[in-house]
């Protein structure tokens, strides 16, 4: 039996990145069929026909799914589950808010954020914050699944799978989305950049945490920050980076002014390049990194900026 | 209207967890446990809206083992009016499944019927992040999760999500479950006096059998292991040297 993708959406555009990573954790379950649902997704829906081991796009175009809200989309998902032996998602909020209410209307458990697959019903997963890792074996009939993207590479395009529409289910109206608030950027997006420049507590201030910005865009890298950063306001929530925050892997990876706490290093520990910048030689951030600068970051950062 | 809180016992989160060398599970023998971070947000959250008025009673819950009083305990030195203990098994190392927790939680809410199920985001022994959504979905109530900003407003809620993009606003139909992010509030420490006094108020105790609920796992654990090590890295004595390290060793720049 098959797989069934929910595709990422931002809005009515495909998350590219994240879908495709997820697809090729799916793509080693059976053949895959990905679901699309937004209001005006057609495009996503063209898009992700694109991707290579795709049989078919389910595209669920309807305003019942335009705002992303877990309710309709849970019973959409619900509905198309028994034909389906895995329903697998990115780790992402949006997903990790509708698979595992998805999975309880099919009376079936939640397996969140696996880093490996091992066979149809087998999978690994971190636990403890990373400081374990789990083996799981699923007896459930339909197993529901977020992915770990920066485990897993990106599936390539290159496929032109069939879009078939399909019947929306309804919603039952049991919240109402009231608005989104999110800051445009230029910048990469943070779970898929090359480069990530990451500023913690050390920077001491919103304006000092613009040292982190600078160097960011000569790099043409992410930010990201520590939840004490974000915390005290210097970086917006969707900049954080651990345990509760994203998860990256980058091939490399810039902690400043950040001293590296069990939940932090969740999120960055698998980058492949660990940069940190710290004045205290003590920081446990220097037990991962594996280039160490001990040095005020205030001048070592604006130097770095300019010499890089 | 009434807030149900459930609390989770969990390693504190200050302690380094230790994995057992033979793939059993972590070691947890003589392991400072407390109430998972961010049940006790949901909690400090419930106490305040009761504060403010807008709730009668904050009711916790907590599934587990026996010693799971200890946290609920907390939770009535914090304010919480009540505390029930489901007592599903005396082995610590056996986590009961978000399903399962849900299914007993959804119990719970028939005997209860709160107006608002306030509840952590994440365990963070388990990291699964899923038992509010698998208990609103067991209800068929309406759901905010990652929630960093509650308001009541009359029969509904106005929850602000963290979310991958930033924040997203929603009004949720009260009764509803709300999962609570880290930056909803500042917890209080429970005072001297509140905590002399919730040792002697009453815990309810039951038992998952009393509610008909299934708790046997639907996922069996095969093996625990530490994560991939890595190598120790150099320390570098300037700003140059790092350059030069990040353009000739690594080419990463
Ligand atoms: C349930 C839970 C979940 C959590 N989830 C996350 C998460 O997802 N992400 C996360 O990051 N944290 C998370 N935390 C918080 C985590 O435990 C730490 O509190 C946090 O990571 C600390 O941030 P920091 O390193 O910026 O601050 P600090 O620990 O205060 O470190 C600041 C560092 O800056 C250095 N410094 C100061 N001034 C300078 C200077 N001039 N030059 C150079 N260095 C300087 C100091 O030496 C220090 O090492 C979580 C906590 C809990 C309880
Ligand atoms: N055994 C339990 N007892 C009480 N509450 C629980 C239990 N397990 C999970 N929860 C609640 O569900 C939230 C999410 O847990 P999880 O889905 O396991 O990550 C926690 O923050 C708690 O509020």
């Amino acid at each position: 039996m098959a797989v069934l993708v929910i595709a990422e959406l931002n809005g009515t555009q495909l998350a590219t990145d994240l879908t495709a990573k997820t697809l090729t954790a799916a793509e080693q379950l059976g053949p895959v069929d990905i679901l699309c649902a937004s209001a005006g997704c057609g495009a996503a829906a063209e898009a992700a026909a694109q991707f290579q081991n795709v049989t078919k796009v389910l595209c669920a175009d309807h305003h019942y799914y335009g705002n992303g809200l877990a309710e309709p989309l849970a019973e959409l998902i619900a509905g198309l589950a028994s034909q389906y032996n895995h329903i697998v998602g990115p780790a992402s909020t949006s997903a990790q808010n509708i698979i595992p209410r998805a999975a309880a209307l099919c009376d079936c458990m939640m397996i969140s954020d696996i880093s490996a697959v091992i066979d149809q019903d087998t999978f690994e997963r971190p636990i403890y914050a990373g400081n374990a890792i789990q083996t799981v074996r699923s007896k459930d009939t339909i197993k529901f699944i977020t992915v770990r993207s920066s485990a897993f590479d990106a599936m390539p395009t290159g496929g032109s799978a069939e879009i078939v529409q399909i019947e929306c289910t309804g919603d039952p109206e049991l919240s109402i989305w009231l608005n989104d608030d999110s800051a445009a950027t230029d910048r990469p997006e943070l779970t898929s950049a090359k480069i990530v420049v990451s500023g913690g507590r050390g920077l001491g201030s919103p304006e000092d945490f613009a040292l982190i910005s600078l160097l960011a865009d000569k790099l043409g890298a992410a930010v990201g920050a520590s939840r004490a950063a974000v915390d005290s306001g210097y970086a917006p929530n969707d900049w954080q980076v651990g345990q509760t925050g994203k998860v990256v892997a980058p091939d490399l990876y810039i902690a400043i002014g950040i001293s590296g706490a069990i939940q932090h290093l969740a999120g960055m520990k698998d980058s492949r390049v660990i940069v940190a910048i710290n004045q205290d030689s003590d920081a446990p951030i220097f037990q991962v990194a594996d280039y160490g600068l001990v040095a005020d970051l205030f001048s070592a950062v604006p130097e770095l900026t300019e010499k890089i | 209207m009434k807030v149900l809180v459930p609390v989770k016992r969990v390693i504190d989160y200050n302690i380094k967890v230790r994995v057992n060398q033979d793939g059993s599970g972590v070691n947890l023998n003589n392991i400072k446990m407390s109430m998972n971070p961010f049940d006790e947000i949901a909690l400090e959250e419930a106490v305040r809206l009761k504060e403010a008025g807008k709730t009668e009673s904050v009711i916790a819950v907590s599934i587990g083992v026996p010693e799971s009083q200890t946290i609920l305990r907390k939770a009535l030195a914090v304010g919480a009016d009540r505390a029930i203990l489901v007592e599903a098994t005396d082995d610590p190392h056996i986590d009961i499944e978000p399903l399962a927790v849900a299914k007993i939680l959804k119990a719970i809410t028939a005997e209860e019927k709160p107006g608002l199920i306030l509840m952590g985001k994440q365990a963070i022994d388990n990291d699964m992040n899923a038992t509010g959504q698998m208990l609103a979905a067991l209800l068929g109530y309406g759901q905010a999760t990652f929630a960093s900003k509650l308001e009541i407003d009359g029969d509904t809620a106005i929850v602000t999500r963290e979310v991958d993009g930033g924040l997203q606003t929603l009004k949720v139909r009260l009764p509803a479950v709300v999962t609570v992010d880290l930056r909803m509030n500042e917890p209080r420490y429970p005072s001297l006096p509140n905590v002399m006094k919730a040792k002697r108020m009453p815990c309810d105790i039951r038992n998952p059998a009393e509610f008909g609920v299934d708790i046997n796992p639907r996922l069996e654990i095969t093996r625990t292991v530490e994560p991939r090590e890595r190598e120790a890295g150099v320390i570098v004595d300037s700003v140059d040297a790092l350059v030069s390290k990040l353009r000739e060793e690594a080419g990463v720049i």
